[in-house]
């Protein structure tokens, strides 16, 4: 018998049943695309050939192509890496963490979550790649024995801690996902009609049968992976921040960091799920599985995080002043009110400030308000990593090296491009794969027979 | 173009640093040379008494470097003798080391300027590039360089010793940049050597390291100038 609360809002809205769901969540897959998808898909690319153009300008140029200079050697590059590793958090968090906690309100949107935080890795590993001046011979980053032509790789460096927790945290993910899909993929196995499809799905659904060991073995499978993917929620971000944190610039130099950046990701990473659900669920018809108790929940999660990082934000501040060391202390006030005041108060008003409409239910439960909220967070997260990254080199220790920067067309172009990246992928997942796990939403029915 | 850009390559800069005394009271610093400058009423009384400190800037060669414990593949590391050493042959570019640099002396190739008629200044041909020394590495697109403390010429003495015998103590290895220097204020040397030049002038109570603070122990000292005044 489901156990069945009077107070809570149901987490699956409109009476559904068993049968239902599968046609509704498969509905995109078997029928012919819409024009909405249409339009948006077509859009992606034009963005992914941006992507392309700027990328083959960078290699075949050199790096040179950008207005990166001898004080800001990080600019856009690193700052739009750190960016969309943040947006891949809110996924692991969703789908590992939020199971260890048997929260089910997890259940439909997780599949879309993950799929978002498997996209934007790969937009993120983009940057470190490209960044490198020489990125043919960017496989000497790895570990590689020495007859392979490479040498030994250093271990003090926290670009190197990157190459391993960026890859682990994608493969992590990606097995996750797959894992978790793969009941869904045995269902639309069984519904298409074409011979190439029914190839794919079947040889996707690794022969599939539903049986009861099946489904214990999978359950099985998903805690594990979850357990093994709950510490990559804090461990990936963590060793990003290590990259600054090990520094000797100020403004990098800080302990608060890994903490500071966990936030900061969840955060974004819940803005960019919330950006997505709200344009998916209207366009999609899945208002009744994506509830308006679902973009709750998640703005909820947005005020906690924003508010924690926007706390971070006046610590440094305040440890700043109490270190009584010139240099951070010149740092954070240059932030503030140097040359790119208007990033760091971009960065304060919409991480910090903005959030706190969230406290008013009218602002948790409006969608279009809450898309535009998740736009600013998106936006707000992009200006932390750029305050973080070019305030702190512009003005460093020796005033002769004091420069300014500002990114060039090609930096501005992949930038955009994998905005191309994201949702040409994103687009693609959505018509060919189940963007909510059926089989769980199953499982949280109240109309069960 | 490229110093527009601020992409100056030199390995040995010039800093400035200017300070002067207006109404009595000394102003080194940025902002109380700018607030002074926009309350002055175009009488540029402060800008009579303006000295001018002037320090010239190179890789430091510092013994605990910032830039070698950060790149992933070691493409900067420490010699025995205490070179910061830079092998333009394994660098992949990540520009890490050059972000890390708290005197920003590292220089990156942001395209390939050899054989490159986009860079030519007269050194593209047989005849130009006659000028080009023949004993430093051409660095190609992409990768990170910065003072060596002339390595070539430290490597043609000891190859020299090594050939006709000798003690390296008794071998004197000039920089290019202290060769050039008619005023002999650049001094170079074996700091190991108690009795060296550069060990005398490093136990000189003049002597100072800039940014001290950091710990980087970096391996050039300044002297500083004995001035008659309570503030520099």
């Amino acid at each position: 018998m489901i156990h069945d609360s009077l107070i809570r809002e149901r987490l699956v809205t409109g009476d559904k049943t068993a049968a239902d769901v599968t046609r509704d969540i498969s509905r995109p897959i078997l029928n012919q695309p819409s024009s909405a998808w249409k339009i948006g898909f077509t859009l992606s690319l034009i963005f992914l050939g941006i992507f392309g153009v700027s990328l083959f300008w960078t290699v075949w140029t050199g790096i040179g192509v950008w207005n990166i200079n001898k004080s800001v050697m990080w600019g856009w590059d690193i700052t739009n890496f750190v960016f969309w590793v943040g947006i891949g958090h809110a996924g692991t968090l969703i789908s590992a963490v939020l199971l260890l906690f048997r929260q089910k309100w997890r259940m439909s949107i997780n599949r879309s979550a993950e799929a978002m935080t498997i996209f934007a890795v790969v937009c993120a590993a983009m940057f470190p790649v490209f960044h490198m001046g020489r990125v043919w011979v960017g496989y000497w980053a790895l570990p590689l024995p020495n007859a392979f032509g490479s040498l030994w790789v250093n271990f003090n460096s926290p670009l190197l801690w990157d190459v391993f927790a960026i890859s682990t945290y994608f493969s992590v993910s990606l097995l996750f996902w797959y894992i978790g899909m793969i009941p869904d993929i045995a269902t639309i196995r069984d519904k298409v009609k074409t011979k190439t499809a029914k190839f794919w799905y079947n040889f996707f659904s690794m022969g599939w049968t539903g049986s009861t060991r099946s489904w214990a073995r999978y359950e099985l499978v998903s805690l594990i992976l979850a357990g093994i993917s709950t510490p990559l929620v804090l461990s990936v971000h963590t060793i990003v921040s290590a990259d600054f944190a090990t520094s000797v610039i100020p403004g990098w130099h800080t302990t608060i960091f890994p903490p500071y950046f966990v936030a900061g990701a969840i955060f974004s990473g819940f803005g960019m799920v919330a950006t997505l659900l709200v344009v998916a669920r209207k366009v999609m018809n899945y208002e009744n599985y994506i509830t308006i108790g679902h973009l709750e929940a998640m703005t909820k999660i947005i005020m906690v995080t924003g508010t924690l990082v926007g706390i971070a934000y006046l610590t440094e501040f305040f440890i700043a002043w109490y270190s009584v060391v010139e240099y951070e202390q010149y740092a954070f006030i240059n932030r503030a009110t140097g040359p790119y005041w208007w990033a760091y108060w971009s960065m304060m008003s919409c991480n910090l400030i903005a959030p706190q409409v969230f406290w008013f239910k009218w602002a948790r439960t409006t969608p279009w308000f809450i898309f535009i909220m998740s736009i600013v967070v998106n936006v707000g997260m992009w200006f932390e990593r750029f305050v973080i990254i070019v305030t702190s080199l512009h003005r460093d220790y020796l005033p002769s090296s004091w420069v300014m920067y500002s990114g060039s067309l090609t930096e501005v172009g992949l930038f955009l491009g994998t905005f191309g990246i994201f949702f040409t992928c994103f687009f693609l997942f959505a018509k060919f794969l189940p963007v909510i796990n059926m089989s769980e939403v199953k499982t949280i029915l109240r109309n069960r027979e | 173009m490229k110093l527009r850009l601020r992409r100056e390559m030199h390995w040995i800069r010039i800093d400035r640093y200017y300070s002067f005394v207006s109404e009595k009271e000394s102003m080194t610093r940025e902002n109380d040379i700018a607030d002074a400058d926009s309350t002055d009423k175009g009488e540029y009384k402060h800008w009579e008494n303006v000295s001018v400190i002037h320090q010239p800037m190179m890789c430091q060669h510092c013994a605990q470097a910032p830039c070698e414990t950060v790149c992933p593949v070691l493409a900067t590391s420490h010699s025995s003798e205490g070179l910061n050493q830079m092998t333009y042959n394994r660098c992949i570019g990540t520009k890490y080391c050059g972000n890390n640099c708290p005197y920003k002396v590292r220089r990156f190739n942001w395209f390939r300027y050899n054989d490159n008629d986009k860079f030519d200044f007269h050194f593209n041909n047989p005849l130009g590039k006659m000028v080009i020394n023949p004993d430093v590495t051409v660095r190609t697109r992409g990768v990170m360089e910065k003072c060596s403390f002339c390595v070539q010429r430290i490597q043609e003495a000891k190859l020299k010793v090594k050939r006709e015998g000798g003690n390296m103590k008794n071998v004197q290895v000039e920089t290019a940049c202290q060769r050039a220097c008619p005023s002999n204020a650049i001094v170079f040397g074996d700091l190991h050597n108690p009795d060296s030049d550069i060990s005398k002038l490093h136990r000189n109570e003049r002597a100072f390291s800039v940014l001290d603070e950091l710990n980087v122990q970096s391996s050039v000292k300044y002297m500083t100038k004995i001035r008659n005044t309570e503030t520099i």
